[in-house]
C-alpha cells in the first residue's frame, strides 16, 4: 500500500509539470487553432536557458525562474509574428507545416550549439520522507510552482481585461474585432503566453532530471495526451489531466514494468479520443 | 647571406627539424567513429584518447616498423553521435572512401554490432573494444577481434564479492534495456540462480530513461539491500543520483560503466561506496610480454590529458597495441597475414591478456582476459577508486554499509 500511495504521490508531482506543459500547446491551439509542433523543442529551450543562467552564470536556479519565464514570452511573441502570423485562418497543414519547421530549426541550431551530449542542473533542496519513500525538495517545488504559475494564468484569464479579450478572440475573432479588440495583438499574447508556459515546463523539468536537445520529443507526446485528456483549448482542463495521467502512471507502475508507461499512455489516449472527444475535464473552458 | 647560400642553409635546417616520420615513412590508416555526441560521449571519448596516445606514441619512435619500412599511423574518424544508422553509414565511408586499412570499434556493444556487419561485408580487420556482448562474435565472423572480457563475466564478480560478503542479500536487478546491459544482466541472473541467491526484482529500462523514481520506488519496496545493473554513463550517474536523493538505503550498488569514469566522482556523497566492474584499473601489475607497464601507461595518460585513465582509455590503447604487435610479428601490414598473427596472439599488455578464440562460433571473442571488481571510497574527504576484487589483485577492502 505504502508503495502504491509513493508512486501516486511521485506521479501527481510530475503531473502537475505535464500539465503546466500542456496548458500552453492547448492555450494555443484554444485561441488560433493551431497546433504547434514546435513544443518539444521550446520546452527543451526552456531547459537550456535555466542551464544557462544558473549553471553558466552561477544563479540559483529559483531565483532565475522569473528571468527564463519572462525570456519565454518574449520569444513567442517573436516566433508568432515571425512563423504563425500568416497562417492564421489558413488551411490547418500550412501552421503544422510551418510550427514543424520551427522545430527542426530550433533543434538544428541546438545541436550545433550543445551537440546532443546530456546536461544537468544541479539542485538540491532538503527532501521528505515517509515510510521509507522519499519525495525530493525538487519534485514538490516544481509542483508548486507549476501550480502557482496555472493560477497567474487563470486570474490572468478571468480577472483581468486582458484574459477577458483573449478569451473574446478565441471564442469569435470577427466579433472580437468589431467590439474594438485589437485580435492580432492578442493573438500574438496567447503565442507568447503559450511558450511561456512550455519554457516554464522545461524550466522545472530541468530540475528534476538530466536533458539533451532531443529530449523535448517525450514531453511533447505527452502534452498532445494530456491535452487530448483536459480537452483541445482547456488550459485548466489540461492541468488537471497532466495530474490524472500521473496519476494513473502512479498505479499502475507497481504493477507492471515501468517500460509499459507508454504503451498505457497512448491506450488512455486512444480511449479518451473515442469515448470523450471533448476531453475527460471539458467542463472548464477558456 | 646569397640567396643559394640562404636556401641551401632553410633546406638543411628543415631537413634537420623534422619530426621522426619523415617524408619517406608511409601510412597506414585506422578508421574508426567516436561518439562525440549522443548519450555515449563520455565513455567513447576516453576510448578515442586511447587510440589517440597509442598514435602519438608510435608516431613519435618512428611509425610501426615493417621489414626496412616504417608506417606512420593516421587516424580517420567521425562522429556517430551515438546513433547506429550513422555508424552504418561511416563505417562504409570509412573503408570505401577513406581507404581505411584497418579499424577500430566505436564504442558499446550495439554500435559495435551494426560496424561488424560492415567491417565484415568488406573483409576488413576490426579491433572492438569498448564492445562487450558476445553475440556479435557467434555470427561466423572473420576478422572481429575483441579485447574486452564478454559480457558474462562483468558482474559475475561482483556477485562473489557480494556472496562474501552477505549470501543471504536480497538483490534488485536494474539495467539498461540494450544489448550490452541485458547480456550482463541475463547472464548475472542466471549466475546468482545457481548460486542460490535471493533475486527480488528483475526490470529494464530504456536508455533514455532519465526519470527513474518509478523504479527506485520498486527497488525500495522489494527491500533489496544490494543493486546489480546499470548501463553507460548518462543513465548509470543519473540512477546513482536519483538512488542518493530518494534515499533508497541500499547497502551494495555495483552499476555497470559509469562509475569507472573519473568523472563520476563529480557525483560527491551519491558516487560513494559504488562499485562497478571494470576492464583494467591503473592499480594492476600485469608484467607485459611488450608495450608500457601499467602505471607507465597511466604516466603518460595524464601527461597528456591531466586525468587518470579509465578501462575505457586503456581498452583503447591495448587495442592499438595488439595492432602493432600483429604488424611486427608477420612484418606486413597485409590484413589476411595481420588476421592470422592476431589468430594465433597469447600475449600480456598493459592491459592484461589477450588471446582470441579462433572457432568459427564464436571467432574473436575474448578468452583471455580477467576483469577487476573496483569500488568509490572515501578517505580522507576524498573520493578514490580502490580495487577490491579478486583478493589477489585488491588495494582495499570492501566497504559494505
Amino acid at each position: 500500500m505504502a508503495e502504491i500511495l509513493a508512486s501516486v504521490i511521485d506521479g501527481v508531482l510530475i503531473g502537475a509539470v505535464y500539465g503546466l506543459a500542456a496548458m500552453g500547446l492547448t492555450l494555443i491551439w484554444g485561441v488560433m487553432n493551431v497546433i504547434n509542433l514546435s513544443h518539444g523543442a521550446i520546452i527543451v529551450l526552456g531547459m537550456f536557458a535555466l542551464y544557462y543562467f544558473s549553471s553558466v552564470l552561477g544563479l540559483n536556479p529559483y531565483a532565475a525562474s522569473p528571468i527564463v519565464i519572462v525570456i519565454g514570452f518574449v520569444a513567442g511573441v517573436l516566433l508568432y509574428w515571425v512563423a504563425v502570423h500568416r497562417v492564421i485562418g489558413r488551411p490547418p497543414l500550412m501552421s503544422l507545416l510551418s510550427t514543424f519547421a520551427v522545430n527542426m530549426v530550433l533543434i538544428g541550431l541546438g545541436t550545433a550549439f550543445w551537440s546532443t551530449s546530456p546536461y544537468n542542473v544541479p539542485v538540491s533542496l532538503p527532501s521528505v520522507s515517509w515510510e521509507g519513500y522519499t519525495y525530493t525538495g525538487t519534485h514538490i517545488m516544481a509542483a508548486v510552482i507549476a501550480a502557482v504559475i496555472a493560477g497567474l494564468l487563470y486570474l490572468l484569464l478571468y480577472r483581468t481585461r486582458i484574459g477577458k479579450a483573449i478569451r473574446a478572440v478565441s471564442a469569435n475573432r470577427a466579433a472580437a474585432e468589431l467590439s474594438g479588440i485589437p485580435t492580432t495583438q492578442m493573438l500574438a499574447l496567447s503565442f507568447g503566453l503559450g511558450v511561456t508556459l512550455a519554457f516554464a515546463s522545461g524550466m522545472l523539468i530541468a530540475t528534476l532530471f538530466p536533458f539533451t536537445i532531443l529530449s523535448g520529443g517525450a514531453y511533447q507526446l505527452k502534452s498532445f495526451v494530456v491535452t487530448v485528456l483536459g480537452g483541445l483549448g482547456n488550459p485548466g482542463g489540461a492541468l488537471l489531466g497532466g495530474i490524472f495521467l500521473g496519476l494513473i502512471e502512479g498505479m499502475a507502475t507497481p504493477f507492471m514494468p515501468v517500460s509499459w508507461m507508454p504503451m498505457i499512455e497512448f491506450t488512455l489516449f486512444v480511449i479518451v479520443l473515442i469515448a470523450f472527444p471533448r476531453g475527460i475535464f471539458s467542463f472548464s473552458r477558456t | 647571406m646569397q640567396l643559394p647560400r640562404l636556401c641551401l642553409v632553410a633546406v638543411a635546417t628543415i631537413a634537420l627539424t623534422s619530426p621522426a616520420w619523415a617524408a619517406d615513412n608511409d601510412t597506414l590508416t585506422v578508421g574508426f567513429t567516436v561518439s562525440q555526441t549522443g548519450k555515449l560521449n563520455t565513455d567513447s571519448i576516453a576510448q578515442m584518447r586511447g587510440f589517440d596516445l597509442w598514435r602519438d606514441q608510435v608516431n613519435a619512435k618512428g611509425g610501426i616498423k615493417v621489414g626496412d619500412k616504417a608506417y606512420n599511423i593516421k587516424f580517420v574518424s567521425y562522429d556517430d553521435e551515438s546513433q547506429n544508422g550513422r555508424v552504418q553509414q561511416l563505417y562504409t565511408r570509412l573503408i570505401t572512401q577513406d581507404n581505411a586499412q584497418f579499424l577500430f570499434s566505436p564504442y558499446s556493444s550495439g554500435l559495435t554490432a551494426t560496424a561488424a556487419i560492415i567491417s565484415e561485408q568488406y573483409g576488413k580487420v576490426m579491433l572492438t573494444t569498448g564492445a562487450a556482448e558476445e553475440k556479435t562474435y557467434e555470427l561466423g565472423n572473420k576478422d572481429l577481434f575483441q579485447i574486452y572480457s564478454p559480457a558474462a563475466q562483468y558482474l559475475a564478480g561482483a556477485l562473489r564479492a557480494l556472496k562474501e560478503k552477505d549470501p543471504n542479500a536480497k538483490i534488485a536487478f536494474v539495467y539498461e534495456d540494450d544489448p550490452f546491459s541485458k547480456a550482463v544482466a541475463h547472464a548475472t541472473l542466471d549466475l546468482a540462480k545457481m548460486a542460490h541467491m535471493t533475486i527480488v526484482l528483475d526490470e529494464a529500462y530504456s536508455g533514455s530513461t532519465m526519470d527513474f523514481g518509478p523504479i527506485i520506488n520498486k527497488i525500495i519496496a522489494s527491500k533489496a539491500v544490494a543493486l546489480l545493473g546499470g548501463g553507460h554513463y548518462a543513465d548509470g550517474s543519473t540512477l546513482a543520483r536519483q538512488l542518493h536523493d530518494q534515499k533508497a538505503n541500499l547497502k551494495w550498488v555495483t552499476l555497470l560503466v559509469a562509475p569507472d569514469s573519473p568523472k563520476f566522482a563529480e557525483l560527491g556523497a551519491a558516487a560513494t561506496d559504488i562499485s562497478v566492474p571494470s576492464q583494467w584499473e591503473p592499480q594492476v601489475r600485469f608484467k607485459p610480454d611488450f608495450g608500457p607497464t601499467a602505471q607507465e601507461f597511466t604516466n603518460a595518460f595524464n601527461t597528456k590529458y591531466g586525468v587518470d585513465p579509465g578501462y575505457h582509455a586503456a581498452g583503447g590503447y591495448a587495442a592499438g597495441l595488439i595492432l602493432q604487435h600483429a604488424i611486427e610479428q608477420v612484418g606486413s601490414i597485409d590484413p589476411a597475414k595481420v588476421a592470422a598473427a592476431l589468430n594465433k596472439m597469447d600475449v600480456t599488455t598493459m592491459f592484461g591478456r589477450t588471446k582470441f578464440a579462433t572457432d568459427a562460433k564464436d571467432h574473436g571473442l575474448q578468452i583471455g582476459h580477467d576483469m577487476v571488481l573496483a569500488q568509490w571510497q572515501l578517505k580522507d574527504g576524498k573520493l578514490t577508486k580502490e580495487v577490491i576484487w579478486p583478493a589477489a589483485a585488491k588495494t582495499a577492502d570492501t566497504v559494505m554499509n
